[in-house]
C-alpha cells in the first residue's frame, strides 16, 4: 500500500516475525488499519456470509496498551472462534475503547499470528495524524 | 554502533563494555567470530542485548549466544540473570513461546532398513501428529485436568500411561517444574491450552526424522543410545496459544508494574517486576504452569511419533522402538545457582532462544548423564544438519549452563518468501532426498535452510568457546511442518 494514501499499513523487514508500519489521521482509523494489517498478514479470508457482530469488551490503558489489547483480542477471536472482522465501529474517550466488531467466519487462513508486542511500540505523531510500528509474534 | 565498540576477549568471545551506554548496568559478552558479529550488526540484535542490561537486578554480564538475531525485547539467544529475590524478572526476556524446546528421541532403526518406508513413515507422522494453523487437540481436557497438566506437566502424562519414567527422566526438571500456580493463569490462556494440547502448530515448528550421521564423542553418544547409521526423532515446539496468552496477559499487567516500582526501560517489551513482588511471584507460576503444559505437549506428540513409527515399521523391524535421549527449553526463566564474581548465588536466569547447558556432575542432570554433561540439543533448519551437544564446565562458568539453541534466521520471512518458491523448495529437499509434509508452501518457503545461518559455523563457534561439546551430528530424512 502507497504512504501517499491518508490511512494504511506496509509490512517491514524484521529478522524472526513480522513487523507493520501502519499509520492514519486518527487513533481509531489507526486501530482498523492495525486490524486490517494483521488480517492481511495472517491471510485471513472471510467467509462471504454469514454476517456476525462482537460487542468489544471496554478496554482501558493508554494508547499503546489499547492498541495491543484491541489486536489481541482479534488474535483470539481468530484463533478460538474463528471469527474475522472487516467493520469496526469504535468509540475512542479519555484511555478507554469500546465498539463493536463485524464480520464472517475465517473461510481460510495460510499464517498463524500468535500474539502483538510491545517492542519499541509508540505511537508517533506526524504532520499528516499518527503512525505506529507493531511487531506480531509467529 | 560497529565492530569498534567491542573489545575482543579471545578469538570466539568479544564484549561491549558496561560504559558503552549510559543506562547499562552491566556488560554484554557475545560468542562469535568476527564475521558473524559484524552479520550481526545488520539487525538490532545486538541493541537489544544491551537493552537487556539495564533490567534492575542484573548480574554478571548478559550473554548472547552466535545464533543471535533481532527478537523484540531480549535479541533471540540472549541470556541473562537477575538477583533473586530482589531482581526483576521480565516476561519479555523469556518470550511469548514459554517453553518453546527440543525433544530428541533415538532408536536402533538401521537407515539402511528404513529407507523404503520413508516415505510411508512421513505420512504415518503427519497423520498422527496434528499440525498446522487452527490444528485442535484430541482431548477434551476439562479445566481442572487442564490445571493438573499445568501442575505436573510430564508427570501427567506419565500418569496416562503415554511416557515412560525415562521420558520423564530424561527431561529439563523431569518435564515438571517446581512452583507451578495454574490459578495464575488466565482463563483466556486456558482456553486456549484446552483446545491445542498435543499439537504441533504452524511457524518454526516442526517434527523431523534425522539419521545420525557422524559420532563425535562415543561415550556421551553411548550414554544416550545414539548409533551411527541409525534414526532419530526429534520434536520443536512449545506452550501453544496457553504460553502466549500468559506472556501477553503479563507484559500488559507489567506496563503498570514498572511504573509502580520505578523502574525505567528503554522497550516497553522489556517491562519487569522484582521476583519477590506479587506481580513477579504471579508471573512465575504462571510462566511455569505454561512450561509444565509445554513439557506435557512434546511428550504427547512423542506419544504419537512413537505410534507413527509402530505402524510402519512393527511388522518389518525387531526393534523399532524410540527411546529418549532428552527434553530441553530454550524460552524460559529459572532459579539457579551459579558463581558470580567468584560467590555462589542464586539468580533467575532468563534465557531466550538459549539452551541450558549444565556442565559434568551438575545438579539436576540423570544419573546416566551426570559424567557426560546434559545433553543439548540444537536442531539445524529444514535441509540442513542438526546437532547433539553437551554442556561444560566452562558453560557454567562463562554462560550461566547456557549454549546456542538453533542456527539462528539471516532472513525475514518475506526475505525467504521472495528468494525462493514453498514448492520450488520442497522439490529442491525431495532431490536431497529428504521427505517432506508441509501444510503450507508459503510457510514452508519462509523457513527454507537460506533463511538461517550456518548451524555447523554456529556450533563450531560454541564448541570452540569451550561452552559445548560436539557429540554427534544428524541429518535430516524427513520433514513435518504445520
Amino acid at each position: 500500500m502507497s504512504k501517499k494514501q491518508k490511512a494504511g499499513f506496509i509490512e517491514l523487514p524484521h529478522t524472526a516475525d513480522w513487523a507493520v508500519e501502519v499509520w492514519a489521521a486518527q487513533y481509531d482509523e489507526l486501530l482498523v488499519q492495525a486490524a486490517r494489517a494483521f488480517y492481511a498478514l495472517a491471510e485471513i479470508r472471510l467467509a462471504a456470509a454469514p454476517r456476525c457482530t462482537r460487542r468489544l469488551a471496554e478496554i482501558r490503558g493508554d494508547p499503546e496498551s489499547m492498541l495491543v489489547a484491541f489486536l489481541s483480542e482479534l488474535i483470539y477471536l481468530s484463533e478460538q472462534q474463528r471469527l474475522g472482522f472487516d467493520c469496526f465501529d469504535l468509540e475512542v474517550g479519555q484511555d478507554v475503547l469500546k465498539g463493536v466488531l463485524e464480520g464472517a467466519a475465517i473461510a481460510s487462513q495460510r499464517r498463524e499470528i500468535k500474539a502483538v508486542t510491545f517492542h519499541n511500540l509508540a505511537i508517533q505523531k506526524t504532520s499528516e495524524g499518527l503512525t505506529v510500528t507493531i511487531v506480531f509474534d509467529v | 554502533m560497529n565492530i569498534q565498540d567491542f573489545v575482543q576477549i579471545d578469538k570466539y568471545e568479544w564484549e561491549i563494555p558496561k560504559n558503552f551506554r549510559s543506562d547499562m548496568r552491566t556488560a554484554v559478552r557475545i560468542f562469535a567470530t568476527r564475521r558473524l558479529l559484524e552479520e550481526s550488526l545488520k539487525d538490532r540484535s545486538v541493541e537489544q542485548a544491551v537493552n537487556a542490561t539495564t533490567l534492575p537486578g542484573v548480574v554478571g554480564a548478559v550473554v548472547v549466544m552466535p545464533d543471535m538475531h533481532q527478537g523484540y525485547g531480549f535479541p533471540i539467544g540472549g541470556v541473562a540473570a537477575t538477583e533473586y529475590p530482589k531482581g526483576v524478572i521480565s516476561p519479555g526476556g523469556i518470550g511469548y513461546d514459554i517453553n518453546c524446546g527440543v525433544k530428541l528421541l533415538a532408536s536402533s532403526i538401521l537407515f539402511e532398513e528404513a529407507e523404503p518406508m520413508l516415505d510411508e513413515l512421513a505420512s504415518a507422522l503427519n497423520h498422527f501428529c496434528p499440525s498446522g494453523v487452527g490444528s485442535k487437540s484430541e482431548l477434551h481436557l476439562s479445566e481442572a485436568e487442564l490445571d493438573r497438566v499445568c501442575r505436573e506437566g510430564m508427570r501427567w502424562v506419565v500418569q496416562r500411561g503415554m511416557a515412560s519414567e525415562q521420558d520423564m527422566r530424561r527431561s529439563e526438571e523431569q518435564g515438571s517444574l517446581a512452583g507451578a500456580d495454574p490459578t495464575q493463569v488466565s482463563r483466556r490462556a486456558k482456553e486456549r491450552g484446552r483446545s491445542q494440547l498435543g499439537t504441533l502448530g504452524a511457524g518454526n515448528h516442526f517434527l523431523e526424522v534425522d539419521l545420525v550421521e557422524q559420532v563425535f564423542d562415543m561415550t556421551a553418544a553411548n550414554a544416550m543410545g545414539l548409533q551411527q547409521g541409525c534414526l532419530v526423532l526429534q520434536i520443536h515446539c512449545g506452550s501453544r496459544g496457553l504460553g502466549h496468552q500468559v506472556c501477553t496477559d503479563y507484559v500488559q499487567t507489567f506496563q503498570m508494574a514498572v511504573r509502580r516500582y520505578g523502574i525505567h526501560l528503554p522497550d516497553r517489551e522489556l517491562v519487569c517486576a522484582p521476583l519477590d513482588s506479587p506481580e513477579g511471584e504471579s508471573y512465575l507460576g504462571a510462566m511455569r504452569a505454561a512450561a509444565n503444559y509445554a513439557f506435557a505437549n512434546r511428550q504427547l506428540l512423542a506419544h504419537k511419533g512413537r505410534q507413527a513409527f509402530e505402524t510402519v515399521f512393527a511388522s518389518h523391524i525387531k526393534n523399532w522402538h524410540l527411546h529418549s535421549v532428552y527434553d530441553i527449553a530454550h524460552n524460559i526463566g529459572k532459579i539457579e545457582t551459579h558463581n558470580v564474581d567468584g560467590k555462589p548465588r542464586k539468580v533467575c536466569v532468563h534465557r531466550k532462544g538459549a539452551t541450558r547447558a549444565f556442565g559434568p556432575n551438575a545438579p539436576g542432570l540423570p544419573e546416566e548423564y551426570r559424567s557426560i554433561g546434559q545433553p543439548v540439543l540444537v536442531p539445524g533448519s529444514m535441509g540442513t544438519a542438526s546437532w547433539v551437544l553437551t554442556g561444560t564446565q566452562a558453560s557454567m562458568e562463562r554462560s550461566f549452563g547456557s549454549s546456542c539453541h538453533g542456527a539462528g534466521r539471516v532472513l525475514s520471512r518475506s526475505q525467504a518468501k521472495r528468494s525462493l518458491r514453498g514448492e520450488q523448495l520442497r522439490q529442491q529437499l525431495t532431490q536431497e532426498g529428504i521427505h517432506i509434509r508441509a501444510g503450507s508452501m508459503p510457510g514452508l518457503a519462509e523457513e527454507a535452510p537460506q533463511a538461517y545461518k550456518d548451524v555447523d559455523n554456529v556450533v563450531e563457534i560454541v564448541s570452540g568457546a569451550g561452552i559445548a561439546r560436539k557429540v554427534a551430528r544428524l541429518r535430516p530424512l524427513i520433514v513435518i511442518k504445520g
